[in-house]
């Protein structure tokens, strides 16, 4: 007893209070592409790139496809691409997940009413790895930690897909879990829908070029969120289902169009 | 010196096969370690190259000879069982027979048809009261898919086979396809919880190709980047154990605590999970000022709060009685089985790469070789506990040795033509291999992968016999094994 008190005590408060506002310091998250257009012929950033994620005039970086590696800033002759710690670059299309200089801003997720309605206060999801490399599976473990204590919105991880109300999708998507897959998914009653995390299961990733892949299921069952990564933080997965859900959105300021609106 | 990267011209390898297979014999039988053993097209187009790695007395060798490929060649695995997975591989990938090998299955099904993944050949038992227990792909918490079969009386698991394969995703063939100077990014995703140790591996290979020395804090930035992986993933298995034996206090602390650290390596690295500390060539993890400070202060905290919680959980009894004498794999059984790492450990066996195969940077910081001679899931608890405490002191001392290391960038050169290298790291699972070997233009003409896990699955198929069906989740989560590492 005294020693599980002990260990009580060591613990402390653990939650982060504030999931969009938390910054973590040191992460390599969000780019900014910034400064004057790139130099005549120059193709540094592309020739790095492991997942091309990089098309130049204008100069442009899929988040899709991007796995946060450093390269491209690390080439860069004219410093046009940083790496900042914002961890909210999760999008509900993958058109929005496409950073073009002279647009700044970052991908959002705008709420998603009918969703919002059914699952805004119990969302269950069932995951599955297709080819994940077990750094996104563990970040979606770490959703459930007293750190991020996803549990607090109602929204938990399931153990079978007949519970579930989102397909969570990480991996490539490889040709031998093609079957699990497509069973995993005529398994969840419906309403229900589709997430993909991480930059394979977006894009392929640094796997894009694999002959071992089976990606239908992506093309057919289009995702409502999309949430880049190599792997995403937990705080980008978590504030993207958040925003999706509308779930405690913070007040827009009083002067704004929208407020008035309201 | 020893060193921890083998390099040798192609030339100088070759043996007949006659005398390769005598002498791999010879060397098995006097206690030599196998390391690696795999195939590769062979110059000759009916012939397979075999190449076996070996180690003994804190030496590499390399034995290597051609096979014709219609005849194949004579397993060795009925002498030495634990090549019973590499002489697998070799016959799943280049469809060369390993004659009398005894349970020639496939591996990973890596060239998917609509037969592949249904079509594993179960062993079977007979009786009337057997059942069989079919688990998996897809298992009920967040983790990767593989297959388990349980064939059962009653309640008592008397055979397991793991079929795995379904995350395949053509690691080697695509290690081949982009320039090796650029490779890293894609070698951290091979097993994804063990990204430094097999950048690391990567890198080593590369340089030794390459003619390129690590310095000195190289090598420690990297030291001090496995550690914390090693440490954050011991926490990881320690609660995901507490979770499995419904020890609630566990699972939340050492979670708890495995953030502290990743978020540490977050702060070196700019990832959670060591993505971009290693790069061949050059330092990206750099150690020096307020980050060495964090990285202290993170240690000292660890240090603290881990032993309150260690010393909960191996005193409370309810832990004790899920956790001991479950799931044990004896030492004979270890030891025939070629297991490595830290499950190995938990077992009696001493073998660590950080202590077999020092090279400069532990010869100079040596790390003692955490053993514990049960080989139950108590076990194999303990080694990790103890394991973190070893990792917590070796940082400590790598950042005193090497105050204020800083970003650097060697470029890498031409690669020695027609050269073999192999890079070996001691990941928290246990040794993780790269074989590269270079064309006569010094391309990359091989790439040969392997995770400790590739070894080591078949361990837990024989030591969940005997046991309750029941405590599986618990055996199987304290091997940790990857399933993308073995599939590739
Ligand atoms: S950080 Fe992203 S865009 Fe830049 S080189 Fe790496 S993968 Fe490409």
């Amino acid at each position: 007893m005294l020693k599980a008190i002990r260990v009580r005590a060591s613990q402390g408060r653990q939650y982060v209070p504030d999931l969009r506002a938390a910054v973590p310091s040191g992460f390599r998250g969000l780019p900014v592409l910034q400064g004057d257009p790139c130099p005549e012929g120059c193709r540094a950033c592309l020739d790095v790139c492991p997942t091309t994620a990089i098309t130049l005039a204008p100069l442009r970086l899929d988040l899709g496809r991007c796995i946060f590696c450093e390269e491209c800033a690390l080439a860069c002759p004219e410093g046009r691409i940083e790496f900042t710690p914002e961890h909210r670059m999760a999008c509900d299309s993958p058109t929005g997940l496409v950073l073009e200089e002279r647009r700044p801003g970052r991908p959002a997720v705008a709420v998603a009413r009918a969703l919002a309605d059914l699952f805004g206060r119990s969302l269950k999801l069932r995951s599955v790895s297709s080819g994940g490399c077990n750094g996104c599976e563990l970040e979606l473990n770490a959703l459930g930690n007293v750190n991020f204590d996803l549990g607090r919105y109602g929204i938990e991880f399931v153990a079978s897909p007949r519970h579930a109300d989102g397909l969570v999708v990480t991996g490539p998507l490889t040709a031998n879990m093609r079957g699990a897959l497509e069973l995993a998914w005529e398994g969840m009653p419906a309403p229900k829908f589709v997430i993909a995390v991480g930059a394979c299961a977006i894009s392929g990733g640094p796997y894009a070029g694999s002959t071992v892949l089976a990606r239908e299921f992506l093309g057919r069952e289009v995702p409502v969120l999309y949430v880049p990564g190599c792997p995403p933080h937990p705080l980008t997965i978590i504030t993207g289902l958040l925003d999706l859900l509308g779930v405690d959105l913070p007040a827009p300021p009083a002067d704004s169009a929208s407020a008035t609106a309201r | 010196m020893t060193t921890a990267t083998f390099i040798a011209p192609v030339a100088s390898l070759g043996l007949p096969t006659g005398p390769f297979f005598d002498a791999a014999a010879i060397r098995l039988g006097a206690g030599a370690r196998a390391l690696a053993f795999f195939g590769q097209p062979a110059d000759d187009p009916a012939a397979l190259t075999l190449t076996l790695a070996l180690e003994a007395g804190g030496r590499i060798e390399v034995l290597r000879t051609d096979v014709p490929r219609s005849q194949g060649f004579r397993a060795l695995t009925p002498a030495y069982p634990a090549l019973h997975v590499f002489e697998r591989e070799i016959h799943e990938q280049h469809g060369v027979v390993p004659h009398s090998h005894p349970w020639l299955k496939p591996v990973r099904f890596p060239s998917p048809g609509p037969s592949g993944m249904t079509g594993y050949p179960f062993y079977s038992l007979d009786g009337k009261e057997v059942h069989e227990v079919a688990v998996g792909p897809i298992h009920a918490g967040v983790i990767e898919p593989g297959h388990f079969r349980f064939m059962c009386l009653g309640e008592t698991v008397h055979h397991l086979e793991v079929h795995l394969g379904y995350q395949h995703r053509g690691v080697e063939a695509l290690l081949l396809r982009a320039d090796p100077r650029m490779l890293t990014p894609l070698v951290e995703t091979i097993a994804g919880d063990a990204s430094v140790a097999h950048a690391w591996a990567s890198a080593d290979a590369l340089e030794a190709l390459a003619g390129l020395a690590a310095a000195p804090d190289v090598d420690a930035s990297r030291g001090i980047g496995l550690e914390l992986e090693r440490i954050a993933m011991h926490l990881a298995g320690l609660s995901g154990m507490a979770n499995d034996v419904a020890f609630l206090q566990g699972a939340a602390t050492y979670g708890r605590l495995r953030t502290t650290i990743i978020n540490t390596t977050m702060l070196v690295c700019g990832s959670r999970f060591g993505r971009g500390w290693v790069r061949p060539g050059a330092i990206r993890g750099a150690l020096a000022g307020g980050v060495a400070d964090a990285v202290r202060a993170a240690l000292g905290l660890l240090k603290q709060d881990v032993g309150i919680i260690n010393d909960r959980m191996r005193s409370s009894s309810s832990v004790r009685h899920r956790l001991a004498g479950v799931g044990t794999l004896t030492h004979a059984q270890a030891l025939e089985l070629g297991m490595v790492g830290a499950t190995a450990r938990a077992s009696g066996l001493e073998v660590d790469l950080r202590g077999d195969l020092p090279g400069a940077l532990y010869a100079r910081l040596p790390i003692a070789t955490v053993v514990e001679p049960v080989g139950d899931c108590l076990a194999r608890a303990l080694v990790r506990m103890r394991e973190i405490d070893a990792s917590i002191g070796w940082i400590r001392a790598a950042l005193d040795a090497h105050p204020g290391v800083v970003r650097s960038a060697r470029p890498i050169g031409p690669l020695a033509p027609r050269t073999l290298a192999i890079g070996l790291r001691e990941s928290w699972r246990g040794e993780v291999v790269h074989a590269l070997e270079t064309t006569a233009e010094g391309t990359l003409r091989t790439y040969k992968v392997q995770d400790p896990s590739l070894r080591n699955w078949h361990g837990l198929a024989l030591a969940v016999r005997g046991n309750e069906i029941s405590d599986f989740p618990i055996c199987n989560k304290s091997f940790d094994l990857s399933y993308c590492g073995h599939d590739l």
